[in-house]
């Protein structure tokens, strides 16, 4: 099956080293159903990467081969150098992980929840320090079943972060979270690359991957369809950018249309909407200035990563979302 | 924080540290204590109250009842903690994800399971105890032959986990564990002579119950309570629970 492949390696800046996390050509199939072909990708170190995609598109798959959950069925998976499948071990002291489900015991308290953890670790992270940075130290002696959502997903992501890992992957950190709650969470994500660990950030909130994402990958149908920036994926979205405006007075179309910058344009009763590309803007506005017309009530319309994805997948980011979850 | 001067943990203290948790799970959601140890002292305690029981009965071979229950109340407890305080917190692990959340970090989830067994082994080798203690106490014999009696429990105690982890192997929730759980203990319990002694079975039915796993437990402590080795045929029986459900739970266990 051929997909929109539209896949482009973009090269991280130059402030990057060497690949945190390189994915080659990975497939995985459970029985005759492919959920992942031929994807690949890398991050580089201190990179906060997103992987975007509707329900299904094989994204928990994606990261639960990188982490060494399950096998792949070809290709290679690389972090830090290390293969998940033969140096588990190691792969598990270096990579924390958040997964989008997983409960903890009702009846522990969060302090004993967090020491068990932190013991499993060659470096741990300090129990005090960790919870106090993830607003848990009041709940240290509360026991789990009595923490809020909001609480139980900081105490999850503090469960991936106290080995102090090189990367930490977090699945859907933020789903089921309050607005308040997850811009907290966005906060801390960044807080957590700045100390210079790398992010796998799985999500389906384009806001997310747009706030935090230095790039993202979006997933539809097990492949790859696109991989930027998240700026320059939403720029993709449309054939280019529009600014409409109300001129002051009748011109011809072609004073416009004759510039390389204007593909399209279009009267919209008085308005006029001018689509193009490049520096529109400016284009536009000093033609039209030449021309002794000037446009009142400017409107610029850039698209974001949501318009990116509903073109890209055809299907809208939070449509299929709920059926998962009770 | 002083985090410098901790010492750096180790696997020993890993897997101390899980011991320590489901300890404290176990404390504070007192299931297996209660059924396994709670139920039969209270059972105990109230056939003591039950004038008939204290008196030696000629067809139980001149033993009281009260001390023809005492191994049966001893299998009890064992059974209740191998169908139930073994298997739930497992299939409650893996439905809530911390299996899969274990196999994220160094830690193998098996070291749950394993902490698991060690907690259940205490609170079983601690029920037997009890149960005598409280068994001579109201007149009951103690172990006439003590080496006997241990080997019969401990060899017990294998089989009924073995049996536990292939409950826990194949049931998926916790709600049904409890559910399957009671299934086989009461027709198991009902073999192991809890409300028809042994003695007093038919010869057929008898025979089955020697080759149940509660039946032959309750055999093998019986028997080496009254001063005699265990049957062979009764530990055999036991041997081959564990080995063969051992097999079976090592194969079939899914960790999510």
């Amino acid at each position: 099956m051929r997909t929109q492949m539209i896949t482009r390696t973009r090269e991280p800046g130059p402030a990057a080293g060497r690949p945190a996390v390189e994915i080659g050509h990975l497939r995985k199939t459970y029985g005759t159903f492919v959920a992942v072909d031929d994807v690949s990708f890398s991050v580089a170190e201190g990179e906060i990467f997103g992987i975007l995609g509707p329900n299904g598109a094989g994204k928990t798959t994606t990261v639960e081969c990188a982490i060494g959950l399950r096998s792949p069925d070809a290709g290679t998976i690389r972090l830090l150098g290390l293969d998940p499948q033969a140096d588990r071990d190691e792969v598990h002291e270096i990579v924390g992980v958040q997964l989008q489900t997983g409960a903890l015991p009702p009846k522990l308290r969060v302090g004993e929840i967090l020491e068990m953890y932190r013991s499993f670790y060659r470096d741990p992270a300090d129990v005090g320090e960790l919870i106090e940075a993830l607003g848990l130290a009041p709940k240290r002696h509360d026991y789990y079943r009595s923490l809020s959502g909001g609480q139980r997903q900081r105490l999850s992501v503090a469960l991936a972060l106290i080995g102090q890992p090189k990367i930490a992957v977090l699945d859907e950190m933020t789903t089921g979270l309050d607005p308040q709650a997850r811009r907290d969470a966005w906060a801390l994500i960044e807080n957590i690359r700045d100390r210079g660990v790398t992010i796998v950030l799985v999500t389906h909130f384009m806001e997310e991957a747009e706030r935090l994402c230095d790039r993202v990958a979006l997933i539809d149908g097990g492949h790859i369809v696109a991989l930027d920036t998240p700026a320059s994926l939403a720029a993709r979205a449309r054939d280019g950018k529009t600014v409409r405006f109300l001129p002051s007075a009748t011109f011809d179309d072609r004073l416009l249309t004759e510039l390389p910058e204007v593909t399209r344009v279009e009267h919209q009763g008085q308005h006029i909407l001018v689509t193009g590309t490049g520096e529109l803007v400016n284009a536009v506005l000093l033609s039209l200035a030449a021309a002794g017309v000037t446009a009142r009530g400017v409107q610029l319309d850039s698209s974001n990563l949501e318009d990116a994805f509903v073109k890209l997948t055809g299907k809208h980011p939070h449509d299929d979302k709920e059926g998962e979850r009770p | 924080m002083s985090s410098l001067s901790l010492p750096r943990p180790t696997r020993r203290t890993a897997f101390g540290q899980i011991v320590l948790n489901e300890a404290r799970l176990a404390w504070r959601q007192p299931r297996g204590l209660l059924a396994g140890i709670g139920v039969p002292v209270l059972l105990l305690v109230i056939f003591d109250l039950i004038p008939a029981f204290r008196k030696p009965a000629a067809n139980l071979g001149g033993l009281t009842p009260l001390s023809v229950y005492v191994p049966i109340l001893i299998v009890f407890g064992l059974a209740m903690l191998a169908f139930m305080g073994l298997p739930m917190p497992l299939a409650s692990y893996r439905e809530l994800g911390i299996l899969r959340r274990l196999s994220t970090t160094p830690v193998p989830p098996s070291w749950l399971l394993a902490a698991q067994g060690v907690i259940n082994l205490c609170m079983a080798v601690t029920a037997t105890l009890i149960i005598v203690v409280a068994g001579i106490a109201l007149g009951a014999p103690a172990p006439k032959n003590p080496a006997g009696f241990a080997l019969s429990v401990l060899l017990s105690i294998a089989a009924l986990f073995a049996i536990g982890l292939v409950i826990a192997a194949v049931v998926r929730t916790a709600a049904s564990v409890n559910v399957i759980g009671r299934v086989i203990f009461f027709p198991l319990m009902f073999l192991a002579g809890l409300w028809w002694p042994r003695e007093l079975m038919p010869g057929a039915l008898q025979a089955l119950s020697d080759v149940s796993p509660l039946g032959a437990t309750v055999e093998a402590i019986q028997d080496s309570m009254q001063g005699q080795f265990p049957p062979a045929a009764s530990l055999l029986v036991l041997t081959a629970y564990a080995v063969a459900f051992g097999f079976l739970a090592k194969r079939f266990f899914r960790w999510e």
